[in-house]
């Protein structure tokens, strides 16, 4: 992997340019990472152990991806977490109380109020940082700490669980082979590209990462992409707090808070510009799933979840220092 | 007079593939003031970092100061024999008091030694007494305009004991009072025995100042002149190596009306202002900077609201809520600050040329199609010839007179009627200047209408039909440079 990025040229983030080379590192880190486990961890390359991989990947993946875009819009959204976390919840009150006479019919009834739950978080957030200019961090770490709060005392801290079987299918069930939450993370992800490189909102988003002065002098309506962005992202997390619901056929107030940094770690890691305007989705994929098998990988040899918390961090360090000599020189 | 300061032969230097220098000579003489002329890129930049020592030249290399020949030198020996560059940004401490500033290379000397700040007030207060200049040692260096700044800079470099000054591009940013302050300035220095290099784009003020004027093109030394009998077209061709037209727009090209102002103000911006833009007509809208200039295009881009009169587009009153109902209008405005309004710099030449079509390029609804985007940006590279290695770079890659064609690009890809060009030439080399040019009478010709802002009197005098002067926000008069000299334009500027 230090060979390829040292083949980086000088003009760190060129949209296809750089992209290919995050792609091209993001792969080599993933394949290198499978080869190393295969040889190291007994039982590693099995279909039982690629199938818990893929079901524990999409809840960190769907979160990453609702950091991503904030990210490469130059802010962040903190309150992913509590954002699934108060979707988790909208949709299991209704499927248990308003709606529990409905049958079948109240489970997509309620995940869709779910996922505008998450889209209301991430709108108010994107209304603020557009219109108040308050910096994204200060604005979502209110969010963040209102909806713990608010969810906090609806369940008085407690969790809400005993989803009807519908919930289970998802969570645990799969399809062609592949994990349902697995084919909901991939589908997101793809979703994604497609806004990002397709649609003129995210053509913006990139322009205003980079320079949101220039961008609204070019006749872009600023505010609108920068409400768009953290809409997008609430949807994204309300998404990931649907994923964690079937899993655990619960939802409790805090459940993932410790992806919260893990999220951000992943998007630098797949080279998002922290000061905003690049980022792409494709090695963000690449390097969530070198990230999963780290940890499956550590946990098949017996280390402790906590070791391969640690190895993640220490990643991140070297591939930061590998990547800074070329972002310096441009 | 007379002495030599430094001479500098065979000065050479190899960056890579490319050679930078080849073989040029400098001289200069003690109490001269001495213009180094080239277009960007030409080796000026890096000439000076060979005499101060920043690069180590090619072999080969004659240093004389006076009566030591040298084959290189090191930062640190040139500062003592008082070698000093004052570079654009002036490396100032905005933080810190126009004293502190003054004396602080005494304590990059003697880093153990406490500070005193009663001896750096009176030693700051020496400096600025010596030499006459209008500056309070307390104030704090961020507090100061850019031209006092500049003269913080002069001061801490002549406390440092320089004999030799360069400076690059001193009068960039200054007004025009403020650039005649400086060069007065220039002059007494001069006249007390230290040689100045000043580094200019602005030949006018290169010419009234100077005495010598040394030009390199392509890393080669074409002469040093007297700057007595050198015109600002002769000096531009020894830049270019093109021989550059230096005439006003012969006739005026006035077709029906397109854009009326009438009394239009905004409060504590303009009062009153009120013209008739005409199709094919390249009006020139001048004045000392804070006229007013880009404050009223601002207005007319719908980026500011007008207080009270009117804004009408072929008869119809225009109200403006934002820039985007002025791209509606077919009315487009090039920003004067290329760097962080005109243009995206980290994203790419494609990205930058697409930005203002995108609803255009977005059919069908939600496919913006990265082909469409690749073609208009090809078209235009193309039209506005621009050089352009590969679209996908950064556009900030690109040199000052490319990256302007893009600017121009992204509004000209709107189709507009009304353009509005806010000192288009700002950071632009001599000859791609001309090319500028050539692409806005082009554009008149095709009969856009054309509003051009600019504090030099000279482009206005080449290429405006109609100039309006304004001063403190008020159109203070209307000159047809056909009719006038540009000596006379440019006192009706400054009256």
């Amino acid at each position: 992997m230090n060979k390829r990025l040292n083949k980086q040229p000088s003009t760190a983030g060129l949209r296809l340019g750089g992209d290919s080379i995050e792609v091209a590192a993001m792969t080599a880190l993933l394949i290198g990472s499978i080869g190393l486990f295969s040889l190291l961890a007994p039982g590693f390359l099995t279909a039982t152990n690629f199938g818990s991989m893929s079901m524990q990947l999409p809840e960190l993946g769907l979160l990453s991806l609702a950091m991503l875009l904030p990210i490469i819009s130059g802010g962040l959204n903190l309150s992913v977490t509590f954002t699934a976390n108060i979707a988790g919840l909208m949709t299991a009150w209704l499927v248990q109380g308003l709606l529990a006479g409905m049958g079948i019919l109240s489970v997509p009834i309620a995940i869709i109020a779910g996922l505008a739950v998450g889209a209301a978080a991430g709108f108010l957030i994107g209304v603020i940082v557009a219109y108040v200019g308050a910096h994204p961090i200060l604005v979502s770490l209110g969010a963040m700490i209102f909806l713990q709060g608010v969810g906090e005392f609806l369940t008085r801290g407690g969790g809400i669980s005993g989803m009807p079987e519908v919930f289970q299918t998802i969570g645990s069930g799969s399809f062609l082979g592949i994990p349902i939450p697995m084919l909901i993370f991939l589908a997101a992800a793809a979703g994604l590209i497609y806004i990002m490189h397709f649609t003129r909102t995210g053509f913006s988003i990139y322009m205003l990462g980079s320079n949101s002065r220039a961008t609204e002098y070019s006749g872009i309506n600023v505010k609108r992409v920068l409400i768009t962005v953290y809409t997008i992202s609430g949807i994204l997390a309300g998404l990931a707090g649907m994923v964690m619901l079937a899993r655990f056929n619960s939802v409790r107030v805090g459940h993932g808070e410790s992806y919260l940094l893990i999220t951000v770690l992943a998007c630098f890691l797949a080279g998002a510009n922290p000061f905003g305007g690049f980022g792409r989705v494709l090695p963000l994929v690449l390097g969530l799933m070198s990230l999963q098998v780290i940890a499956s990988g550590m946990n098949l040899m017996g280390a402790s979840q906590h070791l391969a918390t640690a190895v993640w961090g220490a990643f991140l360090i070297i591939v930061m220092a590998l990547r800074m000599p070329f972002i310096k020189q441009s | 007079m007379g002495d030599i300061a430094i001479r500098a032969r065979h000065v050479s230097k190899i960056f890579g593939q490319s050679r930078v220098l080849d073989d040029v000579e400098f001289e200069l003489r003690r109490g001269e003031v001495l213009c180094l002329a080239g277009e960007n890129g030409c080796g000026k930049s890096t000439l000076i970092k060979i005499i101060n020592g920043v690069y180590t030249p090619e072999e080969g290399v004659e240093l004389s100061f006076g009566d030591e020949t040298l084959s290189a030198i090191s930062p640190i020996e040139a500062r003592n024999r008082g070698i000093h560059v004052i570079w654009q940004d002036l490396a100032l401490f905005p933080h810190l008091t126009v004293a502190e500033n003054i004396v602080f290379d005494d304590y990059v000397a003697k880093p153990w030694r406490p500070i005193s700040y009663k001896d750096a007030l009176t030693q700051s207060r020496e400096i600025i007494q010596q030499f006459g200049l209008d500056l309070d040692p307390m104030a704090r260096v961020e507090d100061l305009s850019i031209a006092h700044r500049q003269l913080v800079a002069i001061c801490r470099v002549l406390r440092a004991g320089a004999s030799i000054i360069f400076m690059d591009e001193p009068t960039a940013s200054l007004t025009y009072k403020e650039v005649q302050t400086l060069l007065g300035i220039t002059r007494s220095l001069a006249a007390k025995g230290i040689s100045i290099v000043l580094i200019s784009h602005r030949l006018v003020e290169v010419l009234e100042v100077c005495q010598r004027v040394t030009v390199l093109r392509n890393g080669k030394l074409v002469g040093t002149y007297p700057t007595e009998g050198m015109t600002q077209a002769r000096l531009s061709t020894l830049m270019t190596g093109l021989e550059l037209e230096f005439t006003p727009r012969a006739e005026t090209h006035k077709g029906a009306p397109v854009l009326e102002l009438k009394n239009l103000s905004r409060e504590g911006e303009f009062e009153n202002v009120s013209f008739t833009l005409h199709r094919g007509e390249i009006l020139g809208l001048t004045g000392l900077l804070g006229a007013g200039r880009t404050e009223i295009a601002h207005t007319i881009f719908g980026m500011t609201q007008p207080t009270s009169g009117q804004l009408l587009k072929e008869g119809q009153p225009l109200a403006l809520r934002s820039n985007r109902d002025a791209v509606r209008h077919r009315i487009a405005y090039l920003s004067e600050d290329r760097l962080n309004l005109g243009l995206v710099q980290n994203q790419s030449i494609n990205m930058n040329t697409a930005v203002t079509v995108l609803p255009r390029l977005e059919k069908p609804r939600f496919f913006l199609s990265p082909q469409r985007i690749k073609a208009l940006t090809a078209h235009w590279i193309e039209q506005l010839k621009t050089k352009v290695s590969d679209p996908e770079l950064a556009v900030s890659s690109l040199s000052g007179g490319n990256q302007q064609r893009i600017a121009l690009a992204k509004w000209l890809a709107t189709e507009p009627d009304v353009l509005i060009l806010d000192c288009p030439t700002i950071g632009v080399d001599v000859g791609a200047k001309a090319g500028i040019f050539d692409i806005i009478r082009n554009l008149a010709d095709q009969g856009m209408a054309i509003i051009l802002i600019s504090d030099e009197a000279g482009e206005i005098w080449m290429n405006a039909d109609r100039a309006l002067v304004l001063r403190e926000g008020r159109i203070y008069s209307e000159v047809i440079p056909a009719e006038t000299t540009e000596e006379a334009l440019e006192a009706i500027i400054n009256a």
